[in-house]
């Protein structure tokens, strides 16, 4: 099996969906010769191609709304936008267009899409290239947000989403990019969109979080007392949440704590804790907190 | 060096069939045949039947707003009448329903709409079109999406997108002008020049002296026509269309036309316009410029046009109350139609929003059931 870094798997799950279905396209900035600014199309072009590997005009909202004219019409795009902070002119299309139609039209128009972002801190960038903006999607109607954090489970969800009859924004923790490999199977699989996955056990303390945060969390795990046992949860889908992992584990541990990287007020933070509050009350010691 | 000439261009205007009624017959010819101008104007007049009753509606607290097409009728079926319904698609603003109609959406569809009901823009399956789209400016990138997928599934379809001359001074508009240019996408870019966007009128909201100019911009054919004339719409349209299909990319129209009526029902047009300036472009009506065509090839009379104003009237009543005959939308389709399976939150969203029955319903709340017995 072989060992691949984040860049490499999504790399791979792009090439292995566009090999089985030729309605996916690829497009955006950079993204055909030149592989995107991180690479993580590279190849791409040099085997499917100008109509399925499109360098796009410098336009984040004109990359959104036309490939949500190509899903509306029966193609499985994947653009991608080149840093998160760059989904701003793009965000009428994707929260007013590609998750409302499926509404709008009671399910006669349907934008079957996956938007690919870069996503968080951590690699000495300016501004625009270092946000944590998924609680803004998340909160939007009609889109699915998932961001996983290791290449296995990027390539299982990155196939779950292609496949979605539905939009998904898929953030891709960019300190992650090439920090660390596992070995990711060269077969197909996919990760339902949903599920949080259980990276350590523990009974005294459940920990949620998600994207690069993950291994600050496991580094603050592996300093903790040998007489303190934490639970910790990798949301990997931030809309719709695992809430029954979450519960499953708080009902355990009887207390939790969110980490993320995102602004605090109104975030998923607040969210997680308020659901956990309302449904794991009886259990929970300390109130939850983010 | 001496300065040369790095770029220039001229945009032609196209008018076949002027105010007066006069036509002419090399421009025109075998463009539009006698059968299709008879059917083109009781299309017309049907539409202008459906605003009519549609502003009574409103008025009477039966609709929530309505936006008349009063006076654009000609840009409109001039232009479907150059799209093959079932593979062209329309990807619509909201002053075009004939154009729809043509397309094969039901009229009642458009009423629903306007009355509030999102199955309003449930889009019959045959029907290749999306719904009518009332943020200004942000669909005609999705034409540009559509028309590639057709373009690279090797079929000839075409795609039609309308829009007003206030959406021409939105981002989105330039660039899904840009997009469908650089992909060679096959759609015709429509605008419906109207002069006015809301209140805005044109020389507030661009400093060019046509709207057709801006598709130089974009290395794009380019026109302006009459808008009111059925044969200058349907000549511009007809050679757009041939480019789409041979894989020659986008082409624009510029439909030079009026908003005779209010901009929607919750406008009073007095507020801002000259009544002089309506009264020019009454004498400018599409319908009557046709009706007058129709004369002169001894198609048309006055027995003729009372019948279709009577037909006309029982269509749109038809059509009313079929809109207003449809069962109530259910509630919990805000939930079930968000995606292709709700998930398990929206799922208990959907089961616990009704507030009002709060300890009514031990099933949703969890409570004891203490109400059930009194």
């Amino acid at each position: 099996m072989a060992t691949l870094n984040l860049v490499q798997a999504i790399n791979l799950a792009l090439q292995q969906e566009m090999q089985k279905d030729d309605r996916v396209i690829v497009l955006g900035e950079d993204v055909g010769p030149n592989g995107g600014v991180f690479r993580v199309t590279e190849g791409l072009h040099a085997q499917f191609g100008d109509d399925r590997v499109i360098d796009t005009p410098l336009a984040e909202s004109g990359i959104i709304g036309t490939a949500i004219g190509m899903a509306m019409n029966d193609l499985r795009p994947v653009p991608e936008i080149q840093f998160e902070g760059f989904l701003g002119p793009a965000y009428d299309q994707i929260v007013n267009h590609a998750a409302r139609s499926r509404s709008r039209s009671r399910g006669a128009i349907t934008v079957p899409l996956t938007i690919r972002v870069p996503v968080g801190g951590g690699i000495h960038a300016p501004e625009l290239h270092s946000d944590s903006p998924e609680a803004i999607y998340a909160h939007s109607p009609g889109i699915k947000v998932v961001m996983p954090t290791t290449p296995y489970d990027a390539k299982g969800l990155l196939i779950s989403a292609i496949r979605d009859p539905d939009p998904v924004i898929f953030f891709e923790p960019k300190r992650v990019y090439r920090s660390f490999r596992e070995e990711v199977p060269e077969d197909e699989y996919t990760i339902p969109i949903g599920e949080a996955k259980i990276v350590s056990e523990g009974d005294d303390l459940t920990v949620v979080t998600w994207g690069a945060s993950l291994f600050q969390c496991i580094e603050a795990l592996d300093n903790a007392p040998d007489d303190v046992s934490i639970e910790l949860i990798d949301l990997r889908t931030i809309d719709p949440f695992d809430m029954d992992t979450i519960a499953a584990s708080v009902e355990k541990t009887g207390r939790c704590v969110v980490v993320h990287e995102a602004a605090m007020t109104c975030g998923l933070g607040a969210e997680i804790s308020s659901r956990v509050q309302e449904r794991c009350f009886l259990h929970l010691r300390p109130p939850c907190s983010a | 060096m001496p300065k040369t000439t790095a770029y220039t261009a001229t945009i032609e205007y196209i008018s076949i069939l002027d105010e007066q009624g006069k036509f002419d017959d090399k421009l025109g010819k075998g463009l539009i045949t006698d059968e299709q101008a008879l059917d083109l104007y009781e299309r017309m007049t049907v539409c202008r039947q459906l605003d009519e009753f549609a502003f009574k509606l409103q008025r009477s607290g039966r609709m929530g707003t309505y936006p008349q097409n009063k006076g654009q009728e000609a840009a409109a079926v001039g232009s479907a009448l150059a799209l093959t319904p079932g593979q062209d698609w329309v990807v619509p603003s909201y002053r075009e329903n004939a154009a729809l109609f043509m397309m094969g959406l039901p009229m009642h569809y458009v009423l629903q709409y306007w009355m509030g009901d999102e199955r309003g823009s449930q889009v019959p399956e045959n029907v290749k079109m999306t719904p009518l789209s009332v943020p200004i400016g942000t669909h005609m990138l999705h034409a540009a999406g559509i028309g590639y997928a057709e373009k690279i599934r090797g079929t000839k379809n075409v795609v039609a997108t309308y829009f007003g001359d206030g959406a021409t001074s939105e981002g989105d508009f330039h660039e899904a002008m840009n997009f469908a240019s650089v992909l060679k996408s096959p759609v015709i870019f429509i605008n419906q020049n109207n002069s006015w966007a809301i209140s805005v009128p044109r020389e507030k909201q661009m400093a060019s002296e046509t709207v057709a100019q801006k598709a130089l911009a974009y290395g794009m054919p380019t026109v302006r026509v009459d808008g009111n004339d059925i044969f200058a719409v349907k000549y511009a349209m007809d050679d757009a269309v041939k480019r789409a299909r041979a894989g020659d990319g986008p082409s624009f129209i510029e439909a030079v036309t009026y908003r005779l009526g209010d901009h929607t029902t919750a406008d009073d047009a007095r507020r801002y316009r000259d009544p002089q300036e309506v009264e020019n472009w009454i004498a400018r009506d599409p319908l009557i410029r046709t009706r007058k065509y129709l004369e002169s090839r001894k198609l048309w009379d006055q027995n003729k046009d009372d019948t279709l104003q009577e037909r006309a009237k029982t269509i749109v009543k038809e059509v009313v109350a079929t809109a207003e005959g449809v069962s109530k939308p259910e509630v919990e389709s805000i939930f079930n139609a968000m995606f292709a399976e709700p998930h398990t939150e929206l799922v208990r969203q959907r089961d616990t929003m009704r507030t009002s029955s709060l300890g009514k319903d031990p099933s949703q709340t969890g409570l004891k059931n203490t109400t059930q017995n009194v």
